[in-house]
């Protein structure tokens, strides 16, 4: 379907999950697109796992379906697990490689590269990046919403211009981190075209 | 976007806002001058952003020490001319109910709107209640909206409503309207200039006790003039713009009628797959619109209803079709065709909806055997208490306290509350067994204390005391209950994001407050025994409950630290681990349980982005592995 795209985004609190996707839902409303997007706020932040969604085109609802994202958009590599329900074989699934290990848990951490493969198997568009590396580069670690916005303005079926996605960057965070933010996007842009 | 638009927007302008943003411009259009609530997920960001507008808006805004209270405060406004408003999370009702049932009795002056917010699938609460019942309970009106555009433009509209017939009207959301994000176009805004030195108007109220004081002569009459309001009413919902029918069917046979955030999905599943059914659309719900409904149903053979939570449209329309006559299959959750609980999503619905129209065609997606044994094989990520967490510290010294007086954990019952100290339900701590609303542990303390010969210890944090904990906890004292009552004092209320409470020397407005001492509070209720503790400090919070628990009165410790999410703080730098001291006891990891330290290939690592220099865990370990970071 034309002009409709689903982005559903995953990861731990506080890693900017809800500020990103809020950024991408204005840059869509300035391109005159319907969007509707829903986050989850309360007990389930302390540490837990974040996912927000995203749906661009006649929508009313903002839950995507199950196997219905056009994107998943992950910032860990374990939260792209969880995510899995949402995706379908047509999938762009981006996910940043950096974990973030669960202080309590009875199980081990997964390898990562081992996590890359087994996704290779079974997906077509299976796009890792070292996001948290990206981040630090650019000039913070904090700056890693920023490298994954960037991966997802990449895709050539998103439909939202750069450029937009940029102006709504600028419209809600702080000026003083405005060109860290810029080396991020374009960073996580590149490492996704290049 | 500068949540300061939300005042200075004018209409015609478009803004990507959270569903609980738009509630707040609506409030703004409507020229609102009182505003009180008590912070619940999910109506919070509501109280968070008329706390940063409310000077600019021409607002008195309160958090108040409960629903009850905020109820009160929106219902006394509205009784002197103001238009007001409350809002609250669904199980706030609960506490809000005994005055709320009677507002409807006595009824408004100025608009009076109650925002309730529903939590299916109980992200963050302790029950999945439909706040719909209240307004069949106490015979007012609802609006049900649906997505961030119809909050705002239902709120605004709900106080044009409830001035019109001097009664108040419950705006129902639930999580996923409320946490929604959507384009909202602004309308013009009510004038609700200050006619005085305040920055809010004041009214003046008119004494009429036949009016506002149920005595039994008079409340008689009141609810008799209440159900002449709701016969009136129901006129409205039956041609209200709110109610409206969607056509996708070419021929009159299935329809499908729904509200709230279920409508989101049943649109969609009916309008992706084509579907050939017809939608009604209940945003006024409540007087039922039974005409409408009627009407709707008239040439159908059969009729989905899809709601979220409680049976409650369904039942209507079964009434109605039993009122009317008419010979239409109903399928909701009473017949098994959708799930009685839980929030619904697209999914469930279009599951359900298969059951009888048979438009699916399943195509399982098959994955390598290695993909579904990492998908079993991923650890979970539960919330937990962050690190410099006080509670951590806190429930770490009382099971050490109650280790060395030689007691089991059986022989101590938990009766926790409401806010982030419940994880303490989580491993290691295990310091939850019992929970049944705000301020409950203090009650549940009392009746364990006499029912049983365990050692009772009850949490409850310092915004859930001032809520509804200081009246049982004279009661524990008057008769005579032993048990030992924290009150987890952080300085915030912090499970919510963060509001202020009475404990804190600042108001909602963000002015000076006095500050209400929770020790002199639990002194004048009649404790003997109450001592300020700080959790940081193991040995005094193991040596104060040993002493604590070792008494047969009400003992009350206030275990004092500010919350570490609380902005400005200053602190210690992160704790620096030495490897060569380490006996890999493992007591960091198993008792302490910090997300900063983990054990990563056999060896402990301390994760210096996330430690916030607590120091407990040097406390903790008696090899010297962990110390002081300089």
């Amino acid at each position: 379907m034309d002009n409709h795209y689903s982005i559903y985004i995953c990861g731990v609190g506080g890693q900017g999950i809800i500020k990103t996707s809020t950024i991408i839902g204005e840059a869509a409303m300035n391109q005159g697109l319907d969007v509707v997007m829903s986050e989850i706020h309360g007990m389930s932040q302390r540490g837990g796992s974040v996912s927000t969604e995203l749906k661009i085109g006649g929508y009313n609802s903002s839950i995507i379906p199950n196997n219905g994202a056009d994107m998943l958009l992950a910032f860990e590599p374990i939260e792209t697990i969880r995510g899995l329900d949402k995706v379908n074989s047509e999938t762009k699934i981006v996910y940043n490689t950096h974990p973030t290990v669960p202080s309590s848990s009875d199980k081990a951490y997964p390898n990562v590269d081992n996590i890359t493969k087994i996704l290779k198997e079974n997906f077509k568009h299976v796009l890792p990046i070292n996001g948290t590396e990206l981040a630090i580069e650019a000039g913070s670690v904090l700056a890693l919403n920023m490298v994954l916005l960037g991966a997802v303005t990449a895709d050539d079926k998103f439909p939202l211009t750069k450029e937009s996605v940029i102006d709504a960057m600028k419209n809600n965070l702080k000026p003083k981190f405005h060109d860290m933010n810029l080396k991020a996007i374009e960073s996580g842009y590149d490492s996704i075209k290049g | 976007m500068n949540l300061k638009e939300l005042v200075t927007g004018v209409a015609g302008d478009k803004q990507f806002l959270l569903g609980n943003e738009a509630a707040v411009r609506g409030v703004i259009e409507a020229g609102v001058s009182i505003a009180a609530t008590y912070p619940g997920t999910p109506s919070s960001e509501i109280g968070n952003v008329l706390s940063l507008l409310a000077k600019e808006a021409n607002i008195y805004f309160e958090f108040s020490t409960n629903e009850k209270v905020a109820m009160e405060v929106a219902a006394t406004a509205a009784a002197s001319g103001l238009r007001s408003f409350t809002f609250m999370k669904h199980v706030g009702m609960n506490v809000a109910s005994d005055s709320f049932m009677t507002t409807a009795y006595s009824g408004v002056n100025g608009g009076m709107v109650i925002l309730s917010a529903d939590d299916p699938s109980l992200f963050s609460s302790q029950n999945e209640q439909d706040t719909r019942n209240y307004a069949r309970l106490a015979n007012v009106p609802i609006l049900e909206p649906s997505n961030c555009q119809e909050v705002k433009d239902m709120v605004k509209y709900a106080f044009d409503l409830s001035e019109q017939f001097n009664l108040p009207v419950i705006v129902r959301t639930t999580t996923r309207v409320s946490h929604m994000r959507g384009v909202v176009e602004f309308g013009d805004v009510n004038d609700n200039s200050s006619n005085n030195e305040n920055h809010w108007k004041r009214g003046h109220f008119n004494k009429d006790p036949s009016k506002y004081v149920p005595v039994p002569a008079f409340a008689g009459d009141m609810h008799v003039r209440l159900w002449d309001k709701i016969h009136k009413i129901e006129e409205i919902t039956n041609k209200s713009e709110y109610n409206f029918e969607m056509d996708f069917a070419s021929d009159k046979k299935y329809g499908l009628i729904s509200s709230s955030s279920a409508y989101n999905y049943a649109h969609d599943v009916v309008k992706f797959n084509g579907l050939d059914v017809d939608v009604l659309k209940l945003g006024f719900s409540y007087p039922f619109p039974q005409d409408l409904v009627a009407e709707f149903l008239d040439d159908l053979d059969e009729v989905f209803i899809v709601e979220e939570v409680d049976p409650i449209i369904e039942r209507d329309v079964l009434a109605t079709i039993g009122a009317k006559n008419l010979n239409v299959s109903v399928h909701g959750k009473l017949d098994g065709t959708f799930p009685l609980f839980h929030e619904f999503n697209s999914d469930v619905v279009s599951d359900g909806l298969n059951k009888i129209l048979n438009f699916k065609d399943d195509e399982l997606i098959k994955y390598s055997s290695s993909l579904e044994k990492l998908e079993e094989d991923i650890p979970n990520r539960a919330p937990v208490l962050c690190a410099g967490c006080p509670h951590r510290a806190m429930y770490y010294g009382i099971n050490k306290a109650i280790d060395e007086l030689g007691l089991k954990a059986s022989d101590v019952v938990f009766a926790s509350d409401i806010g982030c100290y419940t994880l303490g339900i989580n491993p290691p701590y295990n310091c939850a067994d019992y929970l049944l609303s705000m301020g409950s542990s203090v009650g549940d303390g009392c009746g364990f204390s006499v029912s049983t010969d365990q050692k009772v210890a009850s949490f409850i944090g310092d915004s859930t005391f001032f809520h509804s904990g200081v009246s049982p906890l004279i009661n524990a004292v008057h008769n005579k209950h032993n048990f030992v009552l924290t009150v987890l004092d952080n300085r915030i209320t912090a499970m919510t994001g963060g509001q202020p409470n009475p404990g804190i020397p600042i108001d909602g407005m963000g002015d000076e407050a006095p500050e209400i001492s929770i020790r002199k509070l639990a002194a004048a209720c009649g404790c003997d025994y109450v001592r300020v503790i700080n959790p940081f400090n193991l040995e005094q919070v193991i040596k104060t409950y040993k002493e604590a628990f070792q008494r047969e009165d009400t003992a009350v410790i206030v275990s004092k630290a500010p919350c570490t999410l609380i902005k400005g703080l200053t602190k210690k730098p992160p704790v620096n681990f030495v490897e060569s001291n380490c006996n890999n006891c493992d007591k960091c990891v198993s008792e302490l349980a910090c997300p900063a330290i983990s054990k990563l290939n056999g060896k402990i690592t301390v994760d210096k982005s996330q430690c916030d220099g607590c120091n407990v865990c040097i406390q903790v370990c008696k090899y010297g592995a962990l110390e002081a970071g300089r």
